[in-house]
């Protein structure tokens, strides 16, 4: 009895000391990235390397806001979630379409899925050629359109399956007591699949967020991404460590907060998915 | 004038023929029943009347419009279906008010009509509540409370029962009924159960595999089935069905294969004139086979019977025996038959029963 106690005891500090180190060992490069923005530049090139710096000081963040690299972020927010707003609504009633009115079969659902598998390097001069005849080259309409296009079959593809999880009479009912289709769409269908909304909504917004491609292609000095924007520092003979750090926190930064705020909706909408299949 | 009028109706699914030509007059005010087995394309004839499907051949025609190519939120139908589809993520009073809302009715009237529905069905302390805070009853009642706050010209229900217990059935039947009285619209019923279909209806419309078997009020069709089908859907326990000829000894009697033969009664002996040698179904209800006791009526014949099944269900007691080859039901009174292997005399009230021509399944007399 004391014995079958005390075994299991060990096999739970075993299993928890394992958890905290798998974390350790995940967390350890963000925490890293963190300490790096905060060091001076003696402490970043320091050896033995320093785990802490000595003083937390936010001139490494300064230097980016005083240049005014620090607006490659607000680029980036305006590209995110501009795409992902009009992926998102176009995408769902796309989706709409696809589920509710057999719009192209079955086939057509499949075949704009199979939009998002192709290699973007396959596409991105051809892409280039066409902006730079339409001059949307270093546009913020060229890159939201170029990211709503990519994230379109994904929405499309995630709404489709969210959709054909609300039980059919739930519309029906709508229409006949009084609801055009667009109403429908508004007061119903958007309510029952909100968890998937902002599942979607997040996983799109992250993928443009941290898109680094296209935007190192078709973009210049006008609307630069965060993404790109690192890339200036590594230089020939030296990197910027500061300042390389001190962007990549500032680019990290919204995605913590998004997650932390939708993490209700994150887990529930992929958990949809994972049992429609 | 008929509140709902459908001619020639046709619907297919894909190569499937769900619905094959049917003719259907509702006046109005009228409850209707539409019954028949799953599949006999009863909830697609409602849901066309609905505008939810179309109609591929044929006229629908409410209040003397024709409906075919009308949107089913401008046929003044209100539609209540299986699955309750209440909004889960809106309050009792929500769901209830919101066709109100769709029809961009003043916010000063919906509160009161949201409340008198609510009475109606005696679910206002509900109103705050959110649908998976109620149990499956108190969601039908919801379900309902949605379309009776309407108004509609005309009612539909789908189904609206078979998610319940059975003792919740019967007290929603009730209530149901009641409604129809109190309003008096025009409804339309779908059910498989023919219990809700006799209790309920004023009219039966019997649906079998995509036409209309038969139609009229649900006595009419119990007492005089115009085929077998009807014959043995309505009622509980079901007809019972002999194989049989008429055989012709001076007056006209059923020989069953055994060779016994049961007299029919003079009255029944007009309409199965040559008719002698063929071969016929016999239908008897089983509350037509009674204890024998004394002296028989006329048209009665008495037999020995040897239970073989006792099933009491406390008002009556349902015995199974043997007969000419056949298995039959009686049902008794509650203390006719207390064991099986019991050996009772029974008497079976031919002025009662059913022929039916086995060939064509139609009833001949």
């Amino acid at each position: 009895m004391n014995g079958l106690h005390a075994r299991r005891r060990l096999r739970l500090s075993l299993r928890l000391s394992a958890a905290v180190a798998t974390t350790l060992f995940f967390l350890f490069p963000i925490y890293w990235l963190f300490m790096i923005s905060f060091k001076t530049p003696d402490e970043i090139f320091s050896y033995p390397p320093k785990w802490h710096p000595g003083r937390i000081q936010f001139e490494n963040y300064g230097v980016l806001f005083k240049d005014g690299d620090a607006t490659a972020v607000w680029h980036s927010l305006v590209v995110a979630g501009g795409s992902t707003l009009i992926a998102m609504f176009l995408g769902t009633i796309c989706a709409y379409s696809l589920a509710r009115f057999k719009t192209g079969g079955e086939h057509l659902a499949n075949w704009i899925i199979s939009q998002r598998m192709v290699p973007p390097i396959a596409v991105v001069f051809p892409i280039f050629l066409l902006y730079v005849w339409l001059g949307w080259v270093d546009t913020y309409v060229g890159v939201i359109l170029l990211y709503t296009a990519f994230n379109l079959p994904y929405v499309i593809w995630m709404m489709r399956g969210y959709i054909l999880d609300i039980p059919l009479a739930l519309e029906e009912s709508a229409l006949v007591d009084g609801c055009t289709r667009w109403q429908v769409i508004w007061r119903v269908v958007f309510p029952m699949c909100r968890a998937g909304l902002f599942a979607t909504a997040i996983f799109t917004f992250v993928f443009a967020w941290n898109e680094f491609l296209f935007a190192l292609v078709l973009t210049r000095t006008e609307v630069v991404t965060y993404t790109v924007q690192v890339t200036f520092y590594f230089g020939g003979q030296s990197n910027f460590w500061a300042k390389i750090s001190a962007m990549s926190v500032l680019g990290t930064l919204p995605i913590f907060v998004v997650v932390a705020f939708m993490q209700r909706y994150l887990v529930r909408g992929i958990s949809l998915g994972a049992v429609k299949g | 004038m008929a509140d709902l009028k459908i001619t020639g109706l046709h619907k297919y699914y894909g190569s499937v023929h769900a619905v094959k030509g049917v003719d259907l007059e509702i006046p109005a005010g009228e409850f209707t029943v539409l019954v028949g087995q799953s599949g006999c394309g009863k909830s697609t004839l409602l849901r066309t009347i609905a505008g939810l499907e179309d109609a591929d051949q044929g006229a629908i025609e409410i209040g003397g419009q024709l409906m075919n190519h009308v949107l089913p939120r401008h046929r003044d139908i209100a539609m209540v279906f299986q699955n309750y589809a209440l909004y889960p993520y809106m309050t009792v009073f929500e769901n209830i008010a919101f066709g109100l809302r769709a029809r961009k009715t003043p916010a000063a009237e919906i509160e009161p009509k949201v409340r008198r529905a609510a009475r109606m069905l005696a679910i206002e302390p509900l109103l705050d509540r959110y649908p998976r805070q109620l149990s499956g009853g108190q969601l039908q009642r919801v379900a309902i409370g949605r379309a009776v706050v309407r108004n509609a010209r005309m009612y539909l229900f789908d189904e609206p029962l078979s998610n319940l217990d059975a003792q919740l059935r019967d007290e929603m039947r009730g209530e149901i009924k009641r409604l129809h009285q109190e309003l008096g619209k025009t409804m339309i019923y779908v059910t498989h159960d023919q219990i809700e279909a006799m209790t309920m209806a004023d009219r039966i419309v019997l649906l079998r595999d995509g036409k209309i078997e038969q139609a009229g009020a649900p006595l009419d069709l119990y007492e005089r089935p115009a085929t077998r089908y009807v014959a043995g859907f309505l009622g509980s326990p079901a007809m019972n069905f002999v194989a049989a000829r008429l055989q012709d000894g001076g007056a006209l009697s059923v020989q069953l294969t055994d060779g016994s033969l049961l007299a029919l009664p003079a009255n029944r002996q007009g309409k199965l004139a040559g008719r002698s040698g063929q071969s016929i179904t016999l239908g008897v209800r089983p509350e037509h086979i009674t204890r024998a006791s004394g002296e028989l009526r006329e048209g009665l014949v008495r037999r020995t019977a040897l239970i073989e099944l006792v099933q009491p269900t406390g008002s009556r007691t349902y015995a199974t025996f043997r007969l000419g080859g056949a298995e039959l039901v009686a049902e008794l009174q509650a203390h006719d038959v207390s064991q099986p292997g019991e050996t009772i005399e029974v008497a079976i009230d031919m002025n009662r029963v059913v022929l039916i021509d086995p060939a064509s399944e139609r009833v001949v007399s």
